[in-house]
């Protein structure tokens, strides 16, 4: 016994603790910003979020994200965990639906990307589809006073397509979209 | 695009796992290497420290060794869990985990299954994280992969079974320490933290707080993979984007976690000295995950009906409990390779998954066998190979033989025993938890979908897998208490039960090859091994299938 005591704390010395703690080091020194978590800054130094993170938009001056059962708190993470036949996820897809085509009556309803109605996995999710953007750029324009063509021009620049050409999906970042929005 | 990208994932699995399995021969060679000289120093001071003698083990006392040490890690484990409120690196101030908790965590950290009742962003201490977590996350992993090596000096007639502590630390230093270096920096780079600062507040642009919680993530995530562990640093798992940022990450976790099951018939085609017959095992294994993975892919890519019904395009897919970067190929890709290497990481949430896309991870699971996890995965297929050749040699009449050695009621006894103990611990639980309150007021999506989220619980539990259909409710005493006994049963019955198969098939003199030696290593015995596990998997789990992913499928609309 003593000896596998022995061998279990050797092992937990070195996997436990040197090991984390030396991938700590180096990441900090070769990537400090992306091993603290992507923090985006304003200009007064103020942490804004993470690049990674998704944050919650209301104002319809905003391009919107995913659902969210967490509203974007990202102390925590999860989804409702809705299965596909469950009652209260048809009903919550309903409301979501009837508010986002009051918010914008020139949308038809089957137009609508599902990505908008539907809850990400980890309810921090920070992309929605290029589809998903372009469908709100009527309200977004009529709500700041600018032209689609400009809108249409930002998403574009902050479309991110597949990565190296083959994998996952294009998509766009809200965050940063929405930051590019309040620099115009 | 979705068939290429899938398709490149693949390519790039299989010519990984080739050389990887001629690396792991030679890591675990009871011949002296070139490897030594490399590793030796360091792991010469390891056995210093320790205490241990490399002198070869019986295979009782290869077992013994496997249950002392992991008593030992069950303890250490405990009791970090149970005293983190006072112990250092908890910048977050997390209370100690409550008695049943730490009982389910630590088994299920301790048996390589990874099941979470708790959260990570406030349930575990940075320190637990790291000394918990991570330490058990190298010593599973490194347990399985010794286990199957002992398994494999076994079947293949070699001089000895081994030593387990060398076994398993050369499987620390020589292969899982240094791929996680390498991947968990790599990860850092597409943008998983690794950072000893707490939770960080944000004021967002619309002027609210935001609460961001990080840690030391990429040292996890590595290991958690690789190790095919599988629980999160956070909630979400490999769902969230600090967790799996890039669909390249993704990929990068997909390949992680599939190397090492997926190289397991290559070494064995190098310990038999026949490439061939480790090629019939990995695309036997290869063929069934190929159709899994056809009915994840396109399940979900059709959709969810009961939102097509109210007028909600379908045409990205059923996008509930996805992640926009990994879209439908790179979600229903990762679901099947984690259930098949039953790692039990998720990069979207299982309970959301449509009918029948939620059925393959039930069913691979339930199969137990399909590539399966580090070491311990391998072992089943050849516990299916044996029975294989057992009803094979039933059928002509003749005593079976697997290479060379003679199959006899001992063996037949301890391997009929252990592919029953798998369906019997998934199923009465199953039962006792649908007929009690105690097990069924868990449940969160009721009708069809319920049966499946308790099924899917135990049956993640006893493959060791870890995933869940996250909407039970299941940090409960019973839950607790039940699945923490799954796990160990799962894992520690298989585990010595094949040993001692091991142990008595080295024992044996082997039998000269004839003309009438039934092949093991052609395509007859390819069809006969797929269609045992299929059948036996069907015989055992249809009715439970039935009842729920299959009616759930034939009611929704």
């Amino acid at each position: 016994m003593l000896k596998n005591l022995r061998l279990s704390l050797v092992l937990l010395l070195i996997c436990g603790v040197a090991y984390p703690l030396a991938m700590t080091g180096i990441s900090q020194v070769i990537m400090p910003a992306k091993a603290d978590g992507s923090m985006i800054k304003d200009e007064d130094g103020n942490d804004v979020g993470s690049e990674l993170i998704g944050q919650m938009f209301t104002d319809p001056s905003y391009f919107s994200g995913r659902v969210s059962s967490i509203e974007y708190n990202g102390a925590g993470s999860g989804s409702g965990n809705y299965a596909p036949s469950n009652e209260d996820m048809i009903e919550r897809t309903k409301e979501d639906m009837e508010a986002f085509l009051k918010n914008n009556p020139d949308v038809n309803k089957e137009d609508i990307p599902a990505d908008l109605l539907t809850n990400s996995g980890s309810g921090l999710d920070p992309h929605i589809s290029p589809m998903a953007a372009e469908i709100q750029v009527p309200r977004v324009a009529s709500e700041r006073g600018l032209s689609e063509e400009e809108l249409e021009k930002l998403i574009e620049k902050h479309t991110e397509g597949r990565q190296f050409g083959v994998f996952g999906e294009p998509r766009v970042n809200v965050l940063k979209l929405n930051m590019a929005l309040d620099q115009f | 695009m979705d068939f290429l990208q899938i398709a490149l994932v693949l390519v790039l699995l299989n010519l990984l796992a080739i050389p990887m399995g001629k690396y792991i021969a030679h890591v675990f060679s009871l011949e002296e290497t070139r490897l030594d000289r490399v590793f030796g120093g360091t792991e010469k001071i390891i056995y210093k420290i320790s205490g241990i003698t490399q002198s070869n083990m019986t295979w009782k006392q290869y077992a013994k060794a496997l249950l002392i040490s992991n008593i030992a890690m069950f303890g250490i484990g405990y009791l970090i869990v149970r005293f983190q409120g006072i112990l250092p690196a908890n910048p977050s101030e997390i209370a100690a985990m409550d008695p049943l908790l730490s009982f389910n965590t630590v088994s299920s950290f301790l048996t390589n299954t990874n099941l979470q009742h708790y959260s990570g962003e406030s349930g575990l201490s940075y320190f637990s994280q790291m000394t918990v977590i991570i330490f058990l996350m190298f010593t599973t992993p490194a347990t399985g992969l010794a286990l199957c090596i002992a398994f494999l000096r076994g079947l293949t007639g070699q001089k000895s079974i081994g030593n387990f502590y060398v076994d398993l630390v050369r499987a620390h230093t020589r292969i899982l320490i240094p791929l996680s270096i390498v991947v968990g920096l790599v990860l850092v780079g597409q943008g998983v933290p690794q950072t000893m600062e707490p939770t960080i507040t944000a004021t967002t642009v619309e002027g609210a707080e935001q609460q961001i919680a990080r840690g030391p993530v990429a040292a996890l995530e590595s290991i958690k993979h690789l190790g095919t562990n599988g629980g999160g640093f956070f909630g979400v798992n490999s769902a969230h984007p600090f967790e799996n940022p890039t669909p390249f990450s993704n990929v990068l976790e997909i390949l992680s976690m599939f190397l090492i099951p997926a190289s397991l018939p290559f070494a064995f085609g190098h310990m038999t000295r026949n490439r061939k017959q480790g090629w019939i095992l990995f695309s036997a294994m290869g063929l069934m995950f190929l159709a899994f993975l056809a009915t994840a892919y396109f399940s979900e890519a059709n959709g969810n009906p009961a939102l097509a019904s109210i007028g909600l395009s379908q045409d990205e897919g059923s996008m509930e409990g996805k992640e926009v970067r990994f879209g439908i190929a790179q979600s229903a890709l990762f679901t099947t390779v984690t259930t098949a290497a039953t790692t039990g990481s998720v990069n979207n949430m299982h309970d959301t998954l449509t009918p029948l896309g939620g059925l393959v991870p039930l069913v691979l699971m339930m199969l137990n066998n399909v590539f399966g996890g580090d070491g311990v995965g391998f072992i089943n297929i050849l516990m299916y190979a044996i029975l294989a050749v057992f009803i094979a040699g039933l059928m002509v009449g003749r005593t079976p033989e697997f290479l060379g050695r003679k199959i006899e009621a001992k063996e037949m006894k301890l391997i009929a025993i252990t592919i029953l103990i798998h369906p019997f611990i998934v199923l009465v639980p199953s039962a006792i938890a649908l007929a009690t309150e105690m097990g069924s007021s868990a449940i969160s999506n009721v009708g069809f979908h319920g049966i499946s989220q308790v099924v899917y619980e135990f049956t993640s539990s006893a493959a060791n897998n870890g995933s869940g259909f996250e909407g039970l409710g299941d940090n409960t005493p019973f839950w607790n208490i039940s699945t923490g006994l799954v796990m160990l049963f799962g894992r520690y019955f298989s585990m010595i039960a094949m040993i001692a198969v091991a142990g008595s098939l080295l024992a044996k003199k082997p039998v000269p090859e004839t003309i009438g030696t039934f092949k093991t290593d052609n395509s007859t015995f390819l069809v006969l091994i797929v269609a045992t596990v299929l059948i036996v998997g069907a015989l055992t789990f249809f009715p439970v299938i039935a009842l729920g992913p299959i009616a759930e499928y034939l009611t929704i609309r």
